[in-house]
């Protein structure tokens, strides 16, 4: 590994951070119950602490957050999509943290310019994972209703998923046994919640890519947009 | 009495009132507790209109916590800067958990959450009227941070002390989980104020609409406020309206000279007399008027809070009903510290 | 009880270890574990805590409050038990 900082590493991670945070941060005011309320808020600072620290690493932090186009962020997709009820919001929960929470500790077992962040963020990721599980949990064996929604959910979020093993520029991950593992980890928590795994292709038709390469679904652009449009109307303010 | 006390026993909150033992007897006890400025507890006898007293207000103050979550959740997705979105990501979330604390602090009256939040869904309880206004720019986070916050805590330090224990301890927690919230509601101020002229005058506007709704939040006037008097009496409340109304005032003046503000208020001079500051009349019939509904945003705070609760009911449920099924309920005593399960107590009042 | 109507659970958090588990407040769950996870992200947000305890509200079994009485007062007119009752010549150390 190069002394440089893997620039490009840094903003995908980053990027999945920042944007999967705002996504939990509109719950606020919203969740299903008060606890609830609490709960999503500490994993939205988690994930915003991350985002900041890896930002920090590529370049200015708020330039980067709020001065990029769309096109220039290389978050994955499924951090992007929108909440959804709460069987969405916990299927994406469950899908991302169990990646993230094994590739941080890939990168917690290296020495790469990740490992300090990874060392630190590997067990609010097993938190978040947790979390997710516990959810999943209960609204898949829950009622007639929540198991319905929590199915529907983890279905609609799985062409998704493909996506997150791709490999990155400057991670020195073995992506393929990350793959095997999370699929293990997935469908484990997804049976023991009575819940099937979806049989759906990981990944869309479009041979372009995905948010790796800078294309994202429509919803993330009015997230942007609603998300940069302060910083933008002030040049050069500070706040 | 022995047997009679071992079938009371098992229930930590107020519940049903108490019949046994003359009602005399304790009344003078609970009289002499509350002069000797000692705490009621949860199951100590109390007069009804005491518990009904803290209901109302303990449940307005909860559910001022949660519907003011949404005047400043209203920027979180819009935050300039991603140190200032964590900032009021944090701050939001807490009053979130101020909430759940208050509404744990009732509970031990006898009343449930569901009731309450059900009594606010419906409008038969209130919150504080500041909610009802809207947050128009950025500015308006910092002018809640500072105004807002200000207010509620030059109201709220003072029941730190209150008579009612639960409610007490809850208001100790809150305050000190608070003191960040002025603060940061006064640098960000302090930050636009000495911007660029659109920022200052992006706070300007701030502090000119929320001033008077500020002082609105000690309620009516002495003379005109229906229940002070009688929570003054039992320790509920320690201070008047008007006097705290004048400590905020007072308090606010140098701070707003400092951010390099103005007040709105033409009558705000200095009463070399009194020893404090003269300020102008409060526009009470505003007041009123957004009590009873007719604010900027009474509809819309209220549909929103019905909406997630309506909404969150089959996540509720199916909890509840993975309970049921599973019967996780908790097996055996803690496992992570045995020596301490054999001593027996758990020294729940301790501090 | 409605069926959404979560139960009530006492929270016991050790600030540092060393120190015993202290009454924090309470909160609602579903159930002990889901009550344990609410209780961390409530009551330990800044780092108040090293150690939980969750306790259904319903299994605790308190003193009656009209037992006052006959329940402590006995306890309170036996001063031998406290060390100041004791007498000890000044300059004697180690006592």
């Amino acid at each position: 590994m190069t002394a440089t900082v893997p620039t490009t590493a840094a903003l995908a991670l980053g990027d999945d951070a920042l944007v999967l945070s705002h996504r939990l941060a509109e719950w606020t005011g919203h969740a299903p119950v008060l606890e609830e309320e609490v709960a999503l808020v500490n994993i939205a600072l988690d994930l915003l602490g991350q985002a900041r620290f890896l930002l920090s690493m590529a370049g200015d932090e708020d330039e980067l957050a709020y001065l990029r186009e769309e096109r220039a962020f290389t978050n994955l997709q499924l951090v992007e999509q929108p909440n959804g009820d709460f069987a969405h919001t916990i299927a994406r929960q469950l899908y991302f943290s169990a990646y993230q929470h094994l590739l941080y500790g890939q990168l917690a077992d290296g020495d790469g310019p990740f490992a300090p962040l990874a060392i630190k963020a590997v067990h609010e990721v097993a938190y978040h994972r947790d979390h997710a599980e516990q959810w999943t949990l209960r609204l898949g064996d829950g009622t007639d209703v929540s198991h319905e929604r929590m199915q529907r959910a983890c279905e609609a979020l799985w062409r998704f998923t493909g996506e997150m093993f791709q490999p990155v520029e400057g991670l020195d991950v073995d992506w393929a046994a990350l793959e095997a593992t999370w699929l293990d980890t997935v469908g484990d928590v997804l049976r023991r919640a009575t819940l099937t795994l979806p049989e759906g292709p990981r990944r869309g038709a479009w041979s372009a890519g995905a948010g790796r390469q800078g294309l994202h679904t429509e919803p993330f652009g009015r997230m942007l947009a609603e998300m940069q449009h302060l910083h933008r109307s002030h040049p050069g303010a500070s706040w | 009495m022995a047997t009679a006390a071992a079938h009371r026993a098992g229930t930590l909150t107020h519940g049903a009132a108490d019949t046994t033992g003359d009602t005399d007897t304790q009344q003078r006890a609970f009289d002499a507790a509350v002069a000797a400025d000692e705490r009621i507890e949860p199951r100590d006898w109390m007069p009804e209109g005491y518990r009904a007293t803290l209901v109302r207000q303990i449940a307005q103050h909860a559910h001022s916590e949660i519907i003011g979550m949404q005047p400043e959740a209203n920027w979180i997705t819009r935050a300039p800067s991603l140190r200032r979105k964590a900032i009021l990501m944090a701050k939001v979330q807490d009053e979130a958990g101020h909430g759940l604390y208050l509404y744990s602090a009732a509970e031990t009256l006898g009343v449930s959450r569901e009731e309450l939040l059900d009594k606010l869904h419906s409008g038969r309880q209130k919150y504080s009227s500041i909610f009802n206004y809207p947050t128009l720019t950025w500015a308006d986070v910092g002018a809640i941070g500072w105004l807002v916050d200000g207010a509620a805590i030059t109201n709220q330090v003072p029941l730190c002390r209150c008579s009612y224990g639960p409610y007490a301890r809850a208001m100790v927690r809150i305050c000190k989980e608070e003191s960040f919230h002025q603060r940061q509601g006064y640098e960000l101020l302090m930050t636009l104020s000495h911007g660029t002229p659109e920022q200052h005058a992006m706070a300007q506007d701030a502090v000119d609409r929320w001033w008077w709704p500020s002082l609105m939040m000690f309620g009516p006037p002495d003379d005109a406020s229906q229940h002070s008097a009688q929570s003054m009496a039992w320790k509920i409340k320690r201070h008047s309206n008007d006097e705290l109304r004048q400590r905020f005032v007072d308090i606010c003046v140098p701070q707003a000279e400092s951010l390099g503000l103005t007040l709105p208020d033409p009558h705000l001079r200095w009463n070399e007399e009194r020893g404090h500051y003269d300020f102008g009349p409060i526009d009470w019939d505003e007041f009123w008027q957004v009590i009873k509904g007719n604010g900027p945003c009474n509809e819309q705070r209220l549909n929103q809070r019905r909406r997630a609760h309506e909404e969150g009911a089959w996540v509720r449920e199916a909890a509840a009903a993975y309970a049921a099924k599973h019967g996780t309920h908790p097996e055996g005593g803690p496992t992570d510290d045995p020596t301490a399960a054999v001593g027996g107590s758990t020294e729940g009042e301790q501090a | 009880m409605t069926h959404t109507d979560w139960p009530l659970w006492e929270v016991f958090v050790r600030s540092r270890r060393g120190l015993s588990h202290t009454h924090a407040g309470s909160l609602h769950a579903p159930d002990a574990e889901m009550a344990l996870r609410n209780a961390r992200d409530l009551y330990t947000r800044r780092g108040e805590g090293v150690s939980i305890w969750v306790v259904p509200s319903a299994a605790i079994t308190a003193s009656s409050p009209d037992e006052k009485d006959p329940f402590f007062e006995p306890s309170a007119d036996k001063p031998y038990r406290h060390p100041t009752f004791y007498e000890i010549p000044e300059g004697v150390k180690h006592l």
